[in-house]
């Protein structure tokens, strides 16, 4: 029989598990596979941005050493890793990998409501993938424009890639665009219409939140992109004049006339603001539901996280200017989107303090995943108390050009999720996986990662404040006010970027090396709340839930409830205190 | 002014959202009162919310299409390299089709809320032909373009006419797909059915029918959007501008 997802089908049908391999780990629709085709992908291109971030701290650490990196493959590292890593790996991780893998389970549903469309998105992201890697073996290499591929500077000669390079860009990432159109359509309907019975809005875990209002801010925010590959697709192939100005390039009156850079600028950054909270709402979810477990309390006003959530999402459309603060707008503009951004950091505040006072005095377990919570929060502080800095105009505007906002940036942006993303694999593997990953590497990648991390961004902000500009291929001693500490500073940070680089492989060996040889993880190794730790068989099945759908009692973070016999109650546990039939929570007695 | 309307923007919307937040006011931690949760069996059809929020996207992409071609004409006059052009008159013929299309997916509309599959099918069919026959009428417009002269890709206005007509042209041939695709599938399975049965085959597809119905409708409001801006930024719309305030000052001076 063919594979038919399961999505809506009536509990009385039988469930039918798809056979062949085929259909079960490559054309698969069990929103399951399709979250770790995710992963693996989005993984696998972001240990090549990875490579290629280390290659460019090399060349500015120590200037001269590696000829094989000129200044047009430094341009164009900086481009794709930039790309790479805010795209393709934490967007398509966040929520094609844990919104695939979370949103079914935790809500009590067989899989995501369009389940063929699901598959689809997945495939059109590996195709997004392809045609950006293939960017690397064109004529003139991928483009060298800077990650936010400013017009007219990207596709004119003498920028690296700017005839084929930006093309396969922008082509791959109008094509992600699509993946994400139809990934994005699956997370909210499912959200909205595919909980169980019992599952109501303000019961969802706040993962759930945060993934669902991050679909949302992307369905209606990656079209400001699409509308900005296309136009400079269309000023790059055809000879329109959207964005670029009549311009005289090596010698050359080209064609174009009128064209506004400011206008890509206004598109791309009405993008890639929410993108940010894109990347950040599924963080904060998750992370609030790690610290809950881990520190085996209910999370610290659930309803104020909620409307936390809700805030930044709309919120997150009036800021995108902050980004343009150099571009000479009107000063009052300026004021405006620098008022915005100030109150955007009261929600974000607000979900701050709830993360501190949810762990403070409770039973803290210091595993893996709880470590990685707590980093988060270190890091996450400190990359938005520069953003306070960076959000008035008057202090943006000397340190814009600075290393100040690459440290700023990476703290907020890169360290952060990522320490979440770390966080959540290690807490959700014995899940996926069945078995339990290793704790002493996992303790030894956190450290490593978390101080390393601060070993290459701390000395960032000393060079900002130094003055040091980015994007620099690099500092030669003949500039003047390069002071000396500057090399002995960008030779510390590239050391440590190494270090770091290095340490993810501990964290790749403990995947597999776990994943064959781990001890067996039970249902519920965590003793969490949440449904997806109460399925009927770990890793779950094909349908998730066998027979019956799961009923929901209660909300996610009941840990620790006086006169409860154990210090959690499932979700799913009826009042009377009964164990629901047929789940094994893997609590010992 | 324009700040004025961004700070009235921004307050409208804290208040908005403060009224939204009100109603997210349940005590997540209790148990829930009588008729909190909408049973799963009585929600509304997913494909139905899926279609509406993908009209979300669609007006997404089309305002900030829109809000691209304000921004690239210029906010105080219109640009020195902005050169109007006379629309085609082959617009208006297509904006009937179109309509006329519309009027044909309503009618399949409701044939199959009365169970009648025969005409259902017809309906869906003339509504198939009329949209093709915008998308080839939409073609000779382009075509009509380079005959007469006026494609120059430089021109800022003749680029926006080709990008905005091809957009909601790939939106008009995306729906053709689920059209084909649905209209298949109904002549596969009412040829297995007898006549008896033919009622339960409607039913079966009513929401199919009804989904393409409410994307017809969209996709011509787009339409008409698309082609009023178009229209009142053309050449002819100038000229009856420039006649206006002509007569308008003649009045003036002949009262004063």
């Amino acid at each position: 029989m063919a594979y038919v997802a399961i999505a809506d089908r009536d509990h009385e049908h039988e469930l039918h598990d798809p056979q062949s391999f085929i259909r079960k780990y490559i054309w698969s629709q069990d929103h399951k596979v399709i979250a770790i085709q995710y992963a693996v992908v989005a993984i696998a291109i972001g240990l090549v941005a990875l490579v290629m971030s280390v290659l460019m701290r090399l060349q500015l650490g120590f200037p001269d050493t590696f000829k094989l990196i000129t200044p047009d493959h430094y341009y164009q590292f900086i481009t794709m890793h930039g790309m790479i890593m805010v795209i393709y790996l934490l967007t398509a991780l966040f929520l094609g990998g844990f919104g695939n893998y979370l949103i079914p389970l935790m809500l009590g549903s067989r899989d995501m409501v369009f389940p063929y469309m699901n598959m689809l998105s997945f495939w059109f992201y590996l195709l997004a993938v392809l045609v950006l890697v293939a960017g690397l073996f064109v004529p003139g290499g991928p483009t060298g424009a800077g990650w936010t591929l400013y017009p007219p500077q990207a596709i004119l000669p003498g920028t690296p890639g700017a005839t084929w390079g930006i093309i396969c860009m922008l082509a791959s990432l109008a094509i992600f665009i699509v993946a994400f159109t139809m990934g994005g359509l699956n997370y909210v309907t499912t959200v909205l219409q595919a909980r169980c019975r019992g599952m109501t809005f303000m019961r969802m875990p706040l993962s759930v939140w945060g993934i669902f209002s991050a679909s949302i801010l992307g369905l209606l925010a990656f079209p400001a992109l699409f509308v900005s590959a296309i136009m400079m697709t269309l000023d790059s192939v055809v000879g329109t004049s959207f964005f670029l100005p009549a311009v005289s390039s090596m010698g050359e009156n080209l064609k174009h006339s009128g064209g506004s850079p400011l206008l890509f600028q206004h598109l791309f950054w009405f993008f890639g603001h929410p993108e940010v909270y894109i990347v950040a709402l599924p963080a904060f979810g998750i992370v609030s539901d790690l610290l809950s477990t881990h520190a085996r309390r209910n999370i610290f006003g659930y309803r104020m996280m909620v409307w936390a959530i809700l805030a930044i999402a709309c919120l997150s459309f009036v800021v995108w200017a902050h980004h343009m603060y150099i571009s000479g707008m009107n000063p009052y503009f300026g004021f405006f989107f620098a008022t915005t951004t100030l109150i955007i950091a009261v929600p974000t505040a607000i979900k701050v303090y709830n993360w501190v006072l949810t762990i403070w005095r409770g039973d803290v377990h210091l595993t893996v995943p709880m470590l990685f919570a707590i980093g988060f929060i270190f890091t996450f502080v400190n990359g938005g108390l520069t953003g306070l800095f960076l959000g008035n105009v008057t202090v943006d505007v000397p340190l814009s050009g600075t290393y100040f906002v690459v440290a700023h940036f990476h703290m907020v942006m890169g360290v952060s999720p990522i320490l979440v993303v770390f966080g959540a694999i290690y807490h959700w593997y014995p899940k996926i996986t069945g078995r339990m990953f290793d704790e002493r590497l996992g303790k030894i990648h956190f450290w490593a990662t978390f101080l390393g991390t601060y070993a290459i961004y701390l000395p960032m902000h000393y060079l900002g404040i130094l003055g040091v500009p980015r994007r620099y291929y690099a500092y030669s001693d003949s500039i003047d006010f390069i002071s000396p500490s500057v090399h002995i500073a960008n030779e510390w940070i590239s050391i440590s970027a190494v270090f770091v680089a290095a340490v993810q492989l501990i964290f790749l060996f403990n995947l597999v090396w776990s994943y064959f040889h781990g001890k067996p993880a039970g249902g519920n190794p965590w003793r969490a709340t949440s449904l997806e730790w109460q399925t009927p068989d770990t890793p779950p099945k094909h349908g998730n839930w066998g027979k019956d759908l799961p009923v929901v009692h209660r909300w996610a973070y009941d840990y620790n409830v006086p006169g409860a016999p154990n210090d959690f109650i499932p979700q799913n546990q009826p009042p009377d205190g009964s164990v629901p039939a047929g789940r094994d929570h893997g609590v010992k007695a | 002014m324009s700040l004025t309307v961004a700070y009235g923007a921004l307050f409208t919307g804290i208040v908005v959202w403060l009224l939204l937040v009100s109603r997210f006011r349940a005590r997540s931690w209790e148990a829930l009162p009588a008729g909190a949760d909408v049973d799963p069996e009585h929600r509304t059809p997913p494909a139905r919310i899926g279609l509406w929020i993908f009209l979300g996207v669609i007006s997404s992409l089309f305002a900030l299409f829109i809000s691209a071609f304000f921004m690239r004409m210029g906010h105080n006059g219109v640009a020195s390299d902005w050169k109007p052009f006379p629309e085609p008159l082959i617009l208006w013929i297509n904006t009937a089709v179109l309509i006329l299309g519309s009027v044909a997916m309503q009618w399949a509309r409701a044939n199959v809320s009365k169970g009648d599959s025969k005409r259902t099918r017809d309906a869906l069919k003339v509504a198939g032909v009329m949209t093709i026959a915008f998308l080839v009428g939409q073609i000779l417009a382009w075509r009509l373009m380079i005959i007469s002269g006026y494609f120059q890709p430089h021109n800022p206005a003749v680029a926006f006419f080709y990008l905005l007509t091809l957009m909601h042209a790939l939106h008009v041939i995306g729906g053709m797909y689920v059209w084909g695709r649905m209209l298949l599938r109904m002549r596969a399975q009412a040829g297995e059915q007898h006549t008896d049965q033919a009622l339960e085959l409607t039913r079966k597809f009513r929401l199919s029918v009804e989904l393409c119905t409410v994307y017809w409708h969209y996709l011509l409001f787009v339409w008409l959007v698309v082609f009023a801006l178009l229209l009142t930024h053309s050449i002819d719309s100038q000229f009856v501008f420039d006649r206006l305030c002509d007569a308008g000052s003649g009045w003036r001076l002949a009262s004063g």
